[in-house]
């Protein structure tokens, strides 16, 4: 695992770039990179995250035009191929804009930016992103947005449910996300986005460590 | 080559709820104007276009409203065509 490389995208806007490799680096011993979003070569990155910000200003729709990036474009192959893809907050839109994930999200119910630590359940273990094997189904981790209600389709949720694609649910649904829906991830579970920041939560002087377990989760095969 | 003038409204589908738009039904309600069943706001996207006749253009737009200018799993778009 010495030399396993997770690449941390950078659009233009993107702000919670560092935040990831700090927690990565610092917190865990995970060597990073930062990929620009125009490059497209991702041979010597094991995982990819696409961390939380306002690409491109969240013009249009938040991640409608990060979709287009040649990075994107690429990272179907790197999907494809079974490797682990995280997107966090404006990473979670940009996988949804560009079709890795299903549904989408809209503004926030009651039109506020929150920014708070919420509640979490653990629905499923698929892909291994969360630590539900102990008595522990519960996690507390911060979200930070505007626009973080997820909304999908009645087939689609159903999808999401009968295939156990649903990761985190809310305990007090902040932002009126249909079925309290917090983090998906695609069927075979080697994609996960999320709203919440787990980035923010790996380290006991900055408010808690339950964000550490879905980091470290990269590295898995 | 002809020149065209497009205008394409987005839409958020009826199913999906419009806090912008609630927001702003409940202000005009504030202002005093009466019998307002219903207020969701959409974009208008204006674009200038060439292509080889109509056809060739209405593809052209199909594929940026399908792709880009909407996110079809909330949204719903028109558009009208003008040639200049």
């Amino acid at each position: 695992m010495d030399n396993f490389t997770v690449g941390v995208v950078v659009f233009p806007g993107s702000n919670c770039d560092r935040d990831v490799s700090w927690a990565l680096e610092g917190c865990l011993d995970i060597r990073t990179k930062y990929l620009w979003h125009e490059f497209s070569d991702l041979s010597d990155v094991d995982a990819i995250v696409l961390p939380g910000g306002f690409s491109y200003g969240d013009y249009l729709r938040c991640g409608a035009i990060a979709r287009f990036s040649p990075l994107i474009n690429a990272l179907d192959e790197f999907v494809k191929s079974g490797k682990r893809v995280l997107g966090i907050c404006n990473g979670f839109q940009i996988l949804t804009e560009s079709g890795f994930l299903p549904g989408a999200l809209v503004s926030n119910k009651n039109l506020n930016f929150i920014c708070d630590d919420v509640e979490l359940d653990i629905v499923s273990s698929k892909g291994g992103w969360f630590n539900n094997r102990d008595e522990k189904q519960t996690i507390k981790l911060p979200i930070a947005h505007g626009e973080g209600r997820y909304h999908c389709d009645s087939d689609t949720l159903k999808k999401l449910v009968d295939n156990e694609l649903i990761a985190l649910r809310y305990k007090n649904n902040p932002n009126g996300s249909s079925f309290d829906i917090a983090g998906i991830t695609n069927e075979k579970g080697n994609v996960l986005g999320l709203m919440p920041h787990p980035e923010r939560a790996c380290d006991e002087t900055i408010g808690g460590t339950d964000g550490l377990f879905t980091l470290k989760s990269l590295i898995l095969k | 080559m002809d020149q065209f003038a497009v205008k394409v409204f987005v839409r958020l589908r009826p199913s999906v709820l419009d806090p912008a738009g609630e927001a702003t039904k409940s202000a005009s309600i504030k202002l005093g104007a009466e019998g307002i069943k219903s207020l969701r706001i959409g974009k208008m996207i204006e674009v200038k276009i060439e292509g080889n006749g109509e056809n060739e253009v209405r593809e052209k737009i199909d594929l940026l409203c399908d792709r880009l200018f909407a996110n079809t799993v909330i949204e719903d778009y028109e558009y009208s065509l003008e040639k200049l």
